[in-house]
């Protein structure tokens, strides 16, 4: 772990690079199939901002259909063609395809990329005063492998198939049965599906890896354990949750394939029937075995979204409020045990499948107790509020909104950890509504406090103030707007996946099919909320107010004492750390921060410096 | 008391109850929902305050040691004494009674739920009580059999099935057997606060109370494909005078038909 002879290998070899490099060639390796970790970080960002946004688009066609039920759709429905939405009325294929795929995008190729790709990857090394990654070929791969799994999903679109239509959980029998009648089974978007989810988990797998050995091995000098900030400490569990859950899912995958594609049958049971023939399989396989795999990665997947949101609003706030975080240490052991309980409370998905006293006393309790953890964390960052002076900037706006939506996630989903009362309300509205607090005014919140805190680190210019509150505030409006009525919904036992928001079974819903309504416009007034968001990332870059040094925010992190914007090699100078990271308003002070890398006595200056490579 | 408990269930408009067991589960859930409310405003306050109290222009200068004192660590506490108490007194004991206790005696009432896409088909146990197997491998399209029941089973002589409807009596307890021929469905009883997984392959049961007469939506509840959205039927609950006729109208019939038709050979 010496970072004094990293340093100098790296110096020494990016002169050597500087010799002999071909100049059409460098511009290639360093923009396009770069092995610097930032570059592989702004990649990854971009690309699944565009994710984001393409599964943002599903969704909106699809609350047409729900609030409009077959009624042709205005503008869009001309262009979906007439296979799917004949004459523009969005057809209920149609509406299992987006929602499968809407699904899949957020979580496989929007957040997780994101939260755990692009910001996992630009950070990490930054914050413990590393040159790279421990691998950054491998880190390479992890950003392409992604984008072929990215590309493979987007492709399944334009199938005679089309998309996979099965629920983003693609569940058997339905997703092994389904599109089976197509000309040639392999490009099915069902088995699409699959091809690509087989590269996106390679892709998380390489990720994973590459973060868990760099935080290990790559901590600059003075990095002990706890002086590592929050942030860093949230992606050594992430990581190690996608490296240990993430398996099983492709186990699955691969199964399923083979179940597809090969006649055999590891999930179809004996004598299976479709539209009233027998399937022509020898059987004894289990549908539930699938789901047990599903879910062994998709709960721990759940954290996997939740704790890169914790790990930059844990940065984003003490800065702006210029007091420490309360409770560093318990907040490192509480996601420690959360990483750890998210692996055995899985088969609270599955209290539908019907399971006996014993074995739903366990994940009863199990799943109780993880939301232990979370509420310390939770409260942690509420209590470290406390005694700030806080500066409400965009950044730390959406990092506050992110507390009480995050909460209402969070609170929502007791009633669905018990059992008895999950078997009421499993698979409606309010398992949806649920789980979107906790992913899109929770996660992605925090996202975006993210992206408005360190892009003057990344362009050397902040992005627009005005424009981040116009993009704040309509947001935080019309997300509620949009979710908060699927509770009353869910309650009242409307069920999730239905094309027609509920049409058919009038005597459940008729009192409040209205909502429908209210929650698409909110919707749709959701996407316009996200216009000055793009003008401002893409106006800023050349239009921004410049920094005026290299720790703009006065924080006190180490990625802040790198050139703006940090060049190959990170540093200009060998960093130390010398105490812990969040010395807010220490008392004595001649500065309300004191940086981990000042030395004792020395004051913070203010000085904007450039890349030295 | 119960009155007060559930009050914010039927603020949010939680759908009206119609067994026995449900008024453990709404009990159960209105407490959940005041929890939730108290916690929900406990934060909201604090933040209220907080972001008041302590913004840059109320607070020029930050405070290195922030809150002094446990009632963090209190409601903590807190949280976790009446999360304990919600499992050892509703959810632990409420699920081993649903899932283990099963009722027997003359009184019960046996049915099968089949899902196939996109409706239901229900096997009635008949006069005798007990319901004729099933298997997947005996669906007989041609001759009829829609669900597989094994015509050898002289369990299975009397009963008979319904698709569409199904008819049960109030106030008896009622085992359903739920299964698929195809895909996952879900048999969601929305007004008896039950819902079961009918997974092809798989025997799964769940029996209830029901307390009130009365019509309902019988709700697919798990994504099963195109036709998922009108994947409907009809759950009629009557009394048990009206119940017993129809069990014995059909009963007979179904006992006449079998014994009409030639018996199956042995062996194939």
């Amino acid at each position: 772990m010496s970072a004094a002879i990293t340093h100098e290998e790296l110096h020494g070899e990016a002169h050597d690079h500087a010799h002999e490099a071909h100049p059409k060639q460098s511009f290639i390796y360093k923009y396009i199939f770069s092995t610097d970790h930032k570059v592989i970080g702004i990649q990854y960002g971009l690309t699944s901002l565009v994710f984001l946004l393409a599964g943002f688009f599903l969704m909106m066609v699809m609350r047409w259909s729900i609030a409009y039920p077959d009624k042709p759709m205005p503008l869009i429905g001309a262009f979906l063609g007439d296979r799917w939405a004949p004459g523009g009325v969005v057809s209920p294929e149609l509406y299992n395809m987006f929602g499968a795929m809407h699904g899949t995008i957020m979580v496989f190729l929007g957040v997780v990329p994101l939260a755990f790709g692009a910001f996992g990857n630009y950070l990490v090394p930054l914050q413990i005063g590393a040159i790279d990654m421990a691998f950054p070929k491998l880190n390479a791969w992890s950003y392409w492998l992604n984008l072929i799994g990215g590309v493979l999903m987007m492709m399944s679109f334009f199938m005679p198939s089309g998309a996979a239509q099965s629920g983003w959980t693609n569940y058997s029998p339905l997703a092994s049965t389904t599109q089976m009648d197509v000309k040639d089974v392999f490009f099915s978007g069902q088995t699409q599906w699959l091809m690509a989810m087989v590269f996106l988990i390679s892709s998380s797998l390489l990720g994973s890896v590459n973060i868990i050995t760099t935080i290990i091995n790559l901590r600059c000098k003075g990095m002990t354990w706890m002086r590592m900030p929050f942030f860093v400490w949230g992606m050594l569990v992430t990581a190690f949750l996608l490296l240990l859950a993430f398996p099983p899912l492709e186990v699955a995958a691969v199964l399923q394939l083979f179940d597809r594609l090969f006649g055999s049958s590891f999930f179809l049971p004996t004598g299976l029937l479709d539209s009233n023939r027998h399937l022509d399989i020898a059987g004894g396989g289990s549908p539930l075995l699938y789901q047990h795999l599903f879910w062994f990665l998709a709960h721990p997947e759940v954290y996997v979204l939740i704790l890169p949101a914790f790990c930059i609003v844990s940065d984003i706030i003490p800065c702006n409020i210029r007091r420490p975080l309360w409770g560093h240490k318990t907040m490192v052991y509480a996601a420690l045990v959360l990483g750890f309980f998210s692996f055995i409370v899985w088969a609270h998905h599955m209290y539908l499948t019907g399971m006996g006293a014993v074995v739903s006393t366990f994940f009863q309790i199990t799943t109780v107790s993880i939301s232990v953890p979370s509420v310390v964390l939770l409260t942690c960052l509420m209590i470290s509020l406390w005694g700030g002076s806080i500066r409400f900037n965009t950044p730390m706006l959406f990092a506050c909104a992110f507390l009480p939506m995050f909460g209402i996630g969070g609170l929502t989903g007791l009633p669905l950890a018990f059992s008895m009362t999950d078997l009421f309300l499993h698979d409606t509205y309010y398992v949806i509504g649920h789980f979107h607090y906790v992913v899109a005014p929770g996660t992605i919140f925090a996202l975006f406090a993210g992206i408005y805190h360190w892009y003057p680190k990344i362009t050397g210019r902040f992005m627009n103030e005005t424009l981040g509150r116009l993009h704040f505030w309509p947001s935080l409006i019309c997300m509620n707007f949009l979710f908060a009525p699927m509770f009353i919904q869910g309650l009242a036992g409307f069920h999730r996946r239905w094309y027609n928001g509920g049409m058919a079974f009038e005597d459940t819903t008729r009192h409040l099919l209205w909502l429908n309504e209210v929650m698409s416009i909110a919707a749709w007034c959701l996407a316009l909320s996200q216009i000055p968001f793009i003008l401002n990332v893409f106006l800023s870059i050349k239009g921004g107010k410049k920094v005026t040094c290299d720790n703009p925010w006065h924080a006190t992190t180490l990625e802040w004492a790198t050139p703006t914007p940090p060049g190959h090699g990170n540093f200009n100078f060998e960093p130390v750390v010398h105490r812990g990271p969040y010395e807010y308003s220490v008392p004595g002070a001649s500065t309300d921060y004191t940086p981990q890398w000042l030395a004792e006595g020395e004051v913070p200056e203010e000085k904007l410096t450039h890349a030295e490579h | 008391m119960f009155a007060l408990i559930t009050s914010l269930n039927n603020l949010l408009g939680v759908p009206g109850l119609a067994s026995e067991h449900g008024e453990m589960v709404d009990h159960m859930l209105g407490l959940i929902q005041w929890f939730m409310l108290l916690l929900f405003v406990g934060w909201s306050t604090f933040l209220a305050i907080v972001f008041t109290k302590f913004r840059k222009s109320n607070n020029p200068n930050a405070d290195y040691i922030g809150v002094r004192g446990h009632a963090s660590t209190h409601i903590e506490i807190g949280v976790v004494i009446v999360e304990i108490i919600l499992l050892l007194g509703f959810a632990i004991p409420l699920w081993s009674t649903q899932s283990e206790q099963y009722p027997m005696g003359p009184d019960v009432v046996k049915l099968r739920a089949v899902g196939e896409k996109f409706n239901w088909s229900f096997q009635y146990a008949g006069l005798d009580g007990n319901l004729g197997n099933q298997e997947l491998r005996f669906v007989n399209t041609s001759a009829g059999n829609m669900i597989g029941r094994d015509l050898k089973d002289p369990n299975g002589k009397d009963d008979f099935v319904k698709s569409g409807e199904m008819t049960i009596p109030v106030g008896r307890p009622i085992i359903i057997d739920v299964t698929s021929k195809d895909v996952i469905h879900n048999l969601a009883l929305v007004p008896m606060r039950i819902a079961q997984d009918a997974t092809p392959g798989v025997r799964a049961h769940i029996w209830f109370r029901p307390t009130k007469t009365g019509e309902w939506d019988i709700i697919c509840g798990q994504l099963c494909g195109v036709g998922h959205s009108g994947m409907k039927a009809k759950l009629t609950v009557v009394s048990e005078k009206e119940f017993d006729a129809f069990l014995k109208d059909n009963s007979e019939e179904a006992i006449k038909a079998s014994a009409a038709q030639p018996a199956p050979l042995a062996s194939r």
